[in-house]
């Protein structure tokens, strides 16, 4: 099993943090993980990504051409890395931060409106854990309960107290994601 | 079972200082190695094993802090990126010239000048032909996983000591911002003033009534007695040359092309060597992990038998000269670079080693 993942959008989506709980996961899974976030100035506004790697062999490159997965948050994310997907691979966007057309047949594309989720949830910052729910229900790479250790080992005491709404969002996210 | 953690190589690097018993952290923060610092203060060592962790007033305060803390016989250390490498060369300097063990961290970025806060490699030059004035080497590691940070605080520091001289770990921007997973070598003791005392007799450890008094310097007003000093300096340099070379290879055995490189270039060189193996090229790869002494010995070996050797790093074209110099004409020895804080990904690699050395 490897799973070679970009998660790309604007800086402040949550983009990072939402890598690090995949890496986390993948930890409590047993796996090996590698977690490479961009850190450049692009960070104040334009777009971060990180590259997460899942894999049960030992990890060679951290930085890599083509991903089986990209979830796209933004247009020049989508810009950037839609021609990156290998062929059969999957896309997940979110339908608020994208305005052109998924031009690609050869892969797989799913489409989570977690902008409006979590305006509903009255939560922004469910934001990237809908996005989250989604992924796991179209690519199950680690099992929730290996989330939810990977969230609470990732997250600091004092914000333990929010992993049940993570949960609810998580589910959410499971729930609305649909193929295009 | 052992305690496996996610974390940064930065992150790394600071648990693993204060793992190994340090005694003193001076620095002054950079991207892309703040982390180092950060993780220090936050961990505050200084409540537990009594490590200091100071934020000097700059770079050339942290590595005059570094000089004083090594000459009383501490295990001190400091770290910066590449601009802040260059402001402490003077003091690195002197350091080699009064012959004092220390650990210098350089989590290389982009240049010349201020340049970029992206990866690079462009300090190799830098680090292993001297950078500071003087004849003098400094030990050079370059890590290519959070693992080896953590793994070459101790290494580092070992061979400091065991030689008397500085020693560096070479890293860049991508091994110090990357995660992945990390065993934390286990706790050590600090040295008490007495073990100081026992192994490092040079020390200056303030005034003692039952010998005579130690001097730390590196200034020396007689060129002949400078000479002597100079001579004893390369003769260390030329055991540890022949003592401590330290070189990983993939896949080198049947291989008919090798890719050398060091570092985070090395992590991509793996994955370009699993592709290019997919297509049916016998592509190796060769891994300096000491880049000074460098493998030279290695090199030359495979340089006898490979149809052509790609040296790959982050920067113009600085390690292949030495990758030449152990190859001696046996065979070709291109070079493939990304400048100023670009990465290439391991397709680009491919790309150079069939545009320089496959094509007819």
């Amino acid at each position: 099993m490897k799973q070679e993942i970009i998660i790309a959008g604007f800086g402040g989506q949550g983009v990072l943090s939402m890598g690090k709980i995949l890496a986390y996961s993948g930890l409590m899974e047993g796996i090996e993980v590698s977690w490479m976030p961009s850190y450049g100035p692009e960070q104040r506004g334009g777009t971060a990504n990180v590259t997460v790697i899942l894999s049960d062999k030992p990890i060679s490159s951290p930085i890599l051409n083509t991903y089986d997965i990209a979830i796209i948050l933004n247009q020049p994310s989508l810009d950037k890395f839609e021609s990156k997907v290998k062929p059969g691979g999957i896309l997940i966007y979110d339908g608020y931060g994208i305005h052109t057309k998924i031009m690609r047949t050869d892969i797989h594309a799913y489409r989570v409106d977690a902008m409006d989720a979590a305006t509903e949830m009255k939560n922004k910052k469910a934001f990237n854990m809908l996005i989250l729910g989604g992924l796991l229900k179209v690519a199950p790479i680690v099992k929730l309960e290996n989330v939810l250790l990977g969230l609470k080992k990732s997250l600091p005491e004092r914000h333990h107290k929010l992993i049940p709404m993570n949960e609810a969002a998580i589910k959410k996210g499971m729930e609305i994601i649909r193929e295009i | 079972m052992e305690d496996i953690k996610l974390m940064k190589g930065n992150e790394a690097i600071a648990y693993a200082a204060i793992r190994y018993g340090t005694d003193g952290y001076f620095g002054y923060p950079i991207t892309p190695q703040s982390e180092i610092m950060e993780t220090l203060m936050a961990e505050m060592p200084w409540e537990t094993t009594g490590m200091v962790v100071l934020q000097a007033e700059s770079e050339v305060a942290a590595i005059n802090m570094v000089y004083g803390g090594a000459a009383s016989g501490k295990r001190v250390m400091t770290s910066s990126s590449s601009p802040g490498i260059s402001l402490k060369l003077e003091g690195i300097s002197y350091i080699a010239g009064a012959e004092l063990p220390c650990l210098i961290v350089n989590v290389m970025r982009g240049g010349p000048g201020l340049g970029t806060i992206q990866p690079s490699q462009a300090d190799y030059f830098q680090t292993v032909k001297g950078g500071g004035h003087g004849d003098y080497r400094l030990i050079t590691l370059a890590p290519y996983s959070v693992q080896e940070m953590a793994d070459f605080v101790a290494l580092g520091f070992d061979l400091a000591f065991k030689y008397s001289n500085p020693a560096m770990i070479l890293a860049d921007g991508i091994i110090g911002q990357m995660m992945e997973k990390v065993v934390l070598p286990p706790y050590r003791q600090r040295k008490t003033e007495a073990d100081i005392r026992q192994e490092s007799p040079w020390a200056v450890q303030g005034k003692l009534q039952d010998r005579k008094v130690n001097v730390i310097t590196s200034l020396e007003l007689d060129p002949a007695i400078m000479e002597e000093n100079n001579n004893r300096f390369q003769a260390k340099y030329r055991k540890i040359e022949e003592t401590e070379v330290r070189c990983e290879e993939f896949q080198c055995k049947d291989a008919e092309y090798l890719l050398v490189a060091f570092g985070s270039s090395a992590r991509i060189c793996q994955k370009a060597v699993e592709l290019a193996r997919e297509e049916g090229i016998r592509l190796g790869l060769l891994r300096p992990i000491t880049l000074w002494p460098f493998p030279k010995k290695t090199i030359e070996a495979y340089g006898a038998q490979a149809k052509g050797m790609l040296s790959v790093e982050l920067n113009a074209g600085q390690m292949v000269e030495d990758v030449r110099l152990a190859v001696n004409g046996q065979t070709k020895v291109e070079h493939f670079g990304r400048l100023g804080g670009v990465v290439f990904t391991p397709d680009e690699i491919i790309a150079a080693l069939k545009e320089k050395l496959l094509k007819p």
